[in-house]
């Protein structure tokens, strides 16, 4: 096992002293679990509050004149109309209504742009970006900003001691403020269907920050395992498992990404195919699958009607500790995507019994503020 | 009542021709929080090397191998309520299944607690 071409987060040493099990991710040597384990770091994140490392993520700024209405060229969201200071989900599609990634788009100013995309798709997204608005619009890809998660119950109550006044910050916005007296850009989101926030930061103050939010009470280190089967147990997608280029944002279940002028005004790469959807329905849609029993159904395993007709595949699928049973998420036709239906899942050769259910797994308890 | 060990971290204890099989202290460490496991029903036919039983984590899902060959005459029911049995005692009440060898001298082929050591301690 050589880990010499691994790229590293600012927190490597920091994973390592506190017992981290290292693993490749997305070209990234990462932490997948600490001591406490996938189970009770994932317990932990929905009861106290964790403390996730995702600077393997890509940070870029998106500026120049009308970048709002630049970036709805790369995306369905209603840019323009998201007020500054908001921060929002959304999907980069291409020409046959497939996703390219997802990301999280925030609103600095009318001419600025803040942009986080996943880690695998951030080179192919930055330079999608530089291909179609290059000339119009400068991106500055931050790479020498880390980013850390800070999720759970017990969030607010924690960056409240280290940044007074961030317990009132509104769900799905960004500022910029210093915590523990460091300088930070900090969103109120997250990817565990629990209240968070999400804190990039220099490279070079990451670990003093990540310390000193470990040395609050409450916070553990949380590593990729559990985000994992929170993100799960939450209904929310994966890129790469849940969505790809072959998954539209209408079968995927996010037609809610889309705007409503978007939806009348069209403009985005695919939108004929997608808009289509949105009127006469997705062929197939993403929904939550529960097995019956008790033994988790892994990505790719086969759904079948009752009587062994192929439906579809599971994308992501395992063990729920807060749902204390199996939960996936798969497509089936549209028919199928009623919650209750029974199907069977194609289990080492073996057709065990599970419904179709209702998304999420696990309430979601953003901050309502 | 003697103790034979996998290279992937299999154990069986052996009495006569009757056998228990399971997973190490270093299989379940390596698997983590166990959240799932399926043993084999009585009078199944597992192969040495075969597949014989599933342990599923959190994450992932992972076959258990026979270490023999024989006939299973009992799962370990305890396991499907109480998957973490496995993680708390992975070489007593965490076994998955017993069975009647069909031929003891496969046993010369695995490795004692002292060899099983030295392996593990080449592999970390």
């Amino acid at each position: 096992m050589s880990d010499t071409s691994l790229l590293t987060t600012p927190l490597d040493s920091l994973h390592r002293s506190l017992g981290a099990k290292m693993v490749p991710f997305a070209g990234y040597a990462m932490p997948v679990q600490y001591p406490l384990g996938v189970l009770g770091e994932h317990l932990h994140t929905r009861k106290a509050a964790g403390l996730f490392d995702v600077s393997h993520m890509g940070q870029a700024l998106l500026e120049g004149e009308n970048v709002a209405a630049l970036f709805e060229a790369l995306v369905p969201g209603d840019i323009q109309g998201l007020g500054q200071g908001r921060t929002r989900y959304s999907v980069f599609t291409n020409d046959q209504g497939g996703i390219l990634d997802d990301l999280m788009i925030s609103k600095l100013s009318d001419n600025q742009l803040f942009l986080v995309v996943n880690a695998a798709c951030k080179d192919a997204d930055f330079a999608h970006i530089q291909a179609k608005l290059g000339g119009k619009a400068k991106l500055s890809i931050l790479a020498d900003r880390a980013l850390l998660a800070l999720q759970g119950p017990q969030a607010a109550s924690v960056m409240a001691k280290l940044a007074p006044g961030a317990e009132n910050q509104k769900f799905m916005s960004i500022a910029d403020y210093p915590v523990a007296g460091i300088a930070c850009r900090v969103t109120r989101s997250g990817y565990t269907g629990e209240d968070g926030y999400e804190i990039s930061v220099d490279a070079a103050s990451a670990e003093k920050l990540a310390q000193a939010l470990l040395a609050e009470e409450g916070v553990a280190p949380i590593g990729l395992g559990a985000r994992d089967s929170l993100r799960l147990e939450a209904g929310l997608c994966l890129y790469g498992s849940d969505i790809d280029t072959n998954t539209t944002p209408v079968e995927a279940g996010l037609s809610w990404v889309i705007g409503k002028r978007r939806r009348e005004q069209g403009g985005f790469p695919g939108a004929e195919i997608i808009l289509a959807q949105l009127n006469a329905g997705a062929p197939r849609l993403r929904v939550g699958i529960k097995p019956d029993g008790r033994a988790p159904a892994r990505a790719h395993t086969e759904i079948t009607d009752v009587d062994g007709t192929p439906l579809g595949e599971i994308t992501s699928g395992g063990f729920g500790p807060s749902a204390d049973g199996p939960v996936a998420m798969g497509y089936v036709p549209r028919g199928f995507a009623v919650p209750g239906m029974p199907v069977k899942l194609m289990v080492r050769g073996k057709a065990l019994d599970a419904h179709v259910a209702l998304l999420p797994f696990v309430p979601h308890s953003y901050y309502k503020g | 009542m003697t103790m034979y060990f996998t290279k992937d971290h299999e154990w069986i204890s052996v009495d006569g021709s009757l056998g228990t099989v399971g997973i190490t202290d270093y299989a379940q460490k390596a698997l983590g929080d166990i959240v799932y496991a399926e043993v084999p029903e009585k009078g199944r036919k597992v192969t040495k090397g075969g597949d014989s039983a599933v342990v599923e984590s959190v994450k992932a899902a992972s076959e258990v191998y026979s270490p023999v060959s024989g006939t299973v005459t009992a799962g370990n029911d305890a396991l499907a309520g109480q998957p973490a049995l496995v993680n708390e005692s992975p070489e007593a009440d965490g076994w998955f299944f017993k069975l009647e060898l069909s031929n003891t001298a496969e046993l010369e082929e695995l490795m004692d607690r002292a060899a099983y050591d030295e392996y593990v301690a080449g592999l970390e």
